[in-house]
């Protein structure tokens, strides 16, 4: 029987064409990645098996922290300017462009009117540490949480309201979030939270 | 590899000095290495952090909510409280018999107890007779409350209200000596 030669096979290969399809799906997830708003509230959110994706757009943020904090944001940078203007006629303060430009750009912010155009003159590193902003008021006697929600409705009266909520947060400030915006006859919330799986066999 | 080797052995004889050429083939693994490596942190970090949204309905204050009330029987109370505890009972909170019970929120726990609830009203009164009234206290998380309804919408139970426990309800809680505070 004549022996059969198995042929030497080289073991590298080309690599080029992998290459480009790693470079090009890395180029893909890069661009479609969105950048994570520089925020002055970190949230961890409770996780429920809810499935439905939250709108990204037309919405106001009330996001709760840890200790409580109301925090108050849009996606719109018309609607914000727009609120702040209706607020600053409210309350008789004046806004530059300056400070309005620098509002426009704000993802989220916790503070009551007094303190707002200061903030707004702050330096954005300062503004948005953790801890810094002191929150909004809600509650019956000051109730700013609804003026807010309220300039923003005026500018957009289908808008939606996502409440983004510690989990660690009393549920005393939803309370009060709920029933304070229930006086404006809100009465629909959504409430963000993380992906988790249905539990098999219910 | 297969290269030619184009040098031409013993061509040199005093003539051009004919730089050598080199390969242009590179070893492309550590850079497919790395492409990959970067893809699944993209892939990982913006999939895993999608949110959802629950939706939550409250009664509209302005409605003149006149509605038949549902007899005690068929409602379960959960009163969601301080250090992830949650109190419950079924039936007549003035009924010297209704119990409070005390449990948590794993999936032996609350989930359990809904469970049984609502199969208990369901072979007593017919399907989708079975009601909640979600209770939480003002120092239960928030937290709390999102697992609560998480729980409800696990084992179906879709007709519930959130409404603020009443001081009655709560001294009941409180002289039941179950209380955790």
């Amino acid at each position: 029987m004549p022996k059969i030669h198995v042929k030497k096979q080289s073991v590298s290969l080309d690599m080029t064409a992998m290459c480009d399809v790693a470079f090009l799906l890395l180029t893909f997830f890069m661009l479609t990645a969105k950048m994570k708003p520089q925020e002055p509230v970190k949230v961890l959110t409770p996780t429920s098996i809810a499935k439905a994706k939250p709108n990204d757009k037309d919405i106001v943020t009330i996001s709760v922290s840890k200790e409580g904090k109301i925090f108050w944001g849009t996606d719109n940078q018309q609607i914000r300017v727009s609120a702040l203007q209706a607020m600053g006629e409210k309350y008789g303060i004046a806004f530059t462009p300056a400070e309005q430009d620098v509002f426009r750009l704000t993802e989220a912010f916790g503070a009551p009117m007094g303190n707002l155009k200061q903030l707004l003159n702050e330096d954005a590193k300062q503004r948005n540490k953790e801890g810094y902003q002191p929150g909004m008021p809600c509650d019956s006697l000051h109730n700013e949480l609804f003026e807010w929600v309220y300039a923003a409705r005026q500018r957009n009266p289908a808008i939606k309201i996502v409440v983004k909520g510690d989990g660690a947060a009393d549920y005393k400030v939803m309370k009060q979030i709920v029933g304070s915006l229930q006086e404006q006859n809100i009465n629909q919330f959504y409430l963000l939270t993380g992906l988790e799986t249905k539990p098999a066999g219910e | 590899m297969a290269e030619i080797d184009s040098s031409g052995g013993g061509a040199k004889k005093g003539g051009k000095q004919r730089a050598k050429k080199m390969s242009t083939k590179i070893d492309m693994t550590p850079m497919v290495d790395l492409g990959f490596l970067l893809i699944t942190f993209f892939m990982l970090t913006t999939t895993l952090q999608k949110p959802s949204v629950m939706q939550l309905n409250m009664p509209d204050k302005t409605e003149d909510n006149t509605t038949t009330p549902t007899p005690a029987s068929r409602t379960l109370a959960l009163i969601a409280g301080p250090k992830s505890k949650v109190y419950y009972f079924r039936g007549d909170p003035k009924d010297p018999n209704t119990k409070i019970e005390v449990t948590n929120y794993s999936a032996t726990g609350l989930r359990q107890v809904i469970a049984e609830n609502k199969a208990a009203v369901d072979a007593a009164a017919g399907k989708d007779k079975f009601v909640v009234v979600v209770m939480p206290m003002d120092k239960a998380s928030y937290k709390n409350v999102v697992d609560l309804l998480d729980e409800l919408a696990i084992t179906g139970s879709e007709r519930y209200g959130i409404v603020e426990p009443a001081p009655t309800i709560i001294d009941m809680i409180k002289k039941s000596g179950k209380f955790v505070e």
